[in-house]
């Protein structure tokens, strides 16, 4: 019990310092308003591929709609702002999203996610589209102009505290009783229901949560951009996201936070080559997936427990 | 004895193809059946039915709850593996990128679960429980001598150990009647051996009635009480195994003339 709770304070104490050292780097200048940028985008990616990672990596359900997840939580938190342009409307903007996002996955993961497979990864696509479709055609979103001129209500600060909370929240569903029934659905779904497990709950679960997120990011988006447009939101989007969870290691968050920190930086970087930077972006994708096919981390956790029971060990030893 | 589980006229097609068809069978209370039959006789086909995996065509299972027989029919399988029914397979189906003992807390979710906002933010409750099924899962690995193998990726086992945690797994459920699908396949005799006490040992430590498919007749014949015949997917014959021994029509069709 307390040692539990003397992990939690450590990680607790990585997040505050991660926040002063970015905090620092900013005042002292290294951070200037294009690295934060970057920084505040590879905030957003870490959201939204570590909702995907749930359904992708931990329940296997191989889901190529997530951009559409992000769709909704953007256009309810751009719309919610726009009419109260405060930071308490974006709460109530990006609640409304995750609710919408949650109800619509509800809708669309009862009769797809009987599908396995590429069927699923086209059907879930296939949603994806028809959400960005219909966002195109109402009036109260602008139709294919989108919605532009949003206040700038989200800064890194938030994103940041967004990053940390999804992040707990998901981690703690993967180590929960919860979560390993949702693991047993990806291990084996017939072995999982002679077990007692009710699979289509907990892939439904998965994908609702894993779609709640994507809303979070979907409106963190929409408010530091503060232009949305239903093209943001199509499947390149999705693949991109996909493309994360993949070069991270589909079942590893600690991956995908790396993945999104790497590809984050390199895009950055690349900005000065100009039209070459989609070819040496490509290159490397190309080659992590030839050097590393299970992605950079495969399923491997980052764990501060392990850490220091491996240096208990290492000290009884000696 | 009261009858624990009851099967009537159950019947199960294939389009054309009757894989069973009219099985009566009963199990009782802390009973050790075993299920014979050749290859295609229904055997599997039959645990399929019972454990909901595959619906009947016809008939009907019950099963003897605090309230009554319950109708198991059009139940799922993981409502009918909580009411009781636990089953390993014929080809080990465990969940292989898993811990051992991540095998074995899952097969405890059902009899302890946990809503989904209490699993996203850690209350003290979920510690307490945690730790009081870790510890539940490692004595049951205990039983079975695999205490050491917990943190061992369930793929990365020896043939005969992966064999043993599906019946481990299995009994996490906390089962009324335990069904295992040749539990002995792949075995050599003197693992067959050690499985034969291990059976006995598990029917009698938690007091559950066993129902096993077998082809290996001196484990058959060593633990059974009552043996079921199945041909053809039809009952051939039941008795002790005394009695399936000299059964004429049973030694036609499956053990040959010499035994």
């Amino acid at each position: 019990m307390k040692k539990n709770l003397k992990f939690n304070a450590i990680w607790l104490l990585i997040a505050i310092a991660g926040w002063i050292l970015i905090n620092v780097l900013e005042g002292v200048g290294i951070i200037d308003q294009f690295a934060e940028n970057t920084l505040v985008l590879i905030g957003i990616n870490i959201i939204l591929a570590t909702g995907l990672n749930l359904i992708i990596g931990f329940s296997g359900q191989f889901s190529l709609g997530h951009a559409g997840f992000m769709a909704l939580g953007a256009y309810a938190a751009a719309l919610v702002t726009q009419a109260i342009p405060t930071p308490g409307g974006f709460v109530i903007g990006m609640v409304a999203g995750m609710i919408l996002a949650g109800v619509v996955a509800l809708i669309i993961g009862m009769p797809t996610l009987r599908l396995k497979g590429d069927y699923l990864a086209i059907a879930t696509m296939g949603a994806a589209e028809i959400i960005r479709i219909i966002i195109v055609n109402l009036k109260i979103t602008n139709g294919p102009a989108g919605l532009y001129g949003l206040p700038q209500l989200a800064n890194w600060s938030l994103v940041y505290v967004l990053v940390v909370v999804t992040t707990i929240f998901t981690v703690n569903f993967i180590h929960s009783r919860n979560g390993r029934a949702v693991m047993s659905v990806r291990e084996d779904e017939i072995a999982a229901e002679s077990m007692g497990i009710n699979t289509t709950k907990f892939k439904v679960a998965a994908f609702v949560f894993g779609g709640m997120t994507a809303a979070i990011g979907g409106a963190l988006h929409a408010s530091y951009i503060q232009t949305i447009a239903p093209n943001d939101f199509g499947i390149m989007q999705s693949i991109n996201i996909l493309i994360i969870v993949v070069m991270g290691g589909i079942g590893s968050i600690t991956g995908t936070f790396a993945a999104a920190i790497l590809l984050g930086i390199l895009d950055m970087v690349m900005q000065s080559f100009g039209a070459l930077r989609m070819v040496l972006y490509s290159l490397a994708l190309i080659l992590i997936m030839i050097f590393r096919p299970k992605g950079l981390f495969g399923t491997w956790e980052f764990s501060v427990k392990r850490l220091f029971n491996r240096k208990k060990k290492a000290k009884e030893g000696a | 004895m009261a009858v624990l589980l009851d099967v009537k006229d159950l019947t199960k097609n294939f389009g054309g193809l009757a894989a069973v068809s009219d099985v009566n069978l009963h199990l009782d209370d802390n009973e050790l059946v075993a299920l014979i039959g050749p290859n295609g006789a229904g055997k599997t086909t039959l645990f399929n039915l019972m454990t909901g995996q595959t619906p009947p065509s016809e008939g009907s299972i019950s099963l003897r709850t605090n309230e009554g027989m319950q109708v198991l029919n059009g139940k799922k399988p993981y409502h009918i593996a909580d009411m009781g029914l636990a089953r390993t397979f014929q080809n080990i189906r465990l969940f292989k990128e898993l811990s051992v003992l991540d095998n074995v807390l899952i097969s405890m979710t059902s009899k302890n679960k946990e809503n989904f906002f209490g699993s996203l933010i850690r209350t003290p409750n979920f510690y307490k429980t945690e730790a009081r099924l870790r510890k539940e899962a490692l004595d049951l690995l205990e039983i079975f001598e695999m205490q050491d193998l917990a943190d061992t990726l369930a793929s990365n086992m020896p043939y005969g150990a992966q064999r043993r945690l599906e019946i481990i797994r299995a009994l996490a459920t906390k089962p009324k009647i335990l069904f295992l699908d040749e539990p002995a396949a792949g075995m050599n005799p003197e693992e067959t051996a050690a499985l034969t006490a291990t059976i006995r040992q598990i029917q009698k430590d938690f007091g559950i009635t066993v129902l096993l498919i077998e082809h290996d007749m001196s484990l058959v014949m060593n633990v059974a009480e009552r043996i079921y015949v199945l041909q053809y997917g039809k009952l051939l014959a039941e008795g002790t195994p005394k009695e399936i021994q000299s059964n004429q029509a049973v030694i036609d069709a499956y053990l040959g003339g010499g035994v």
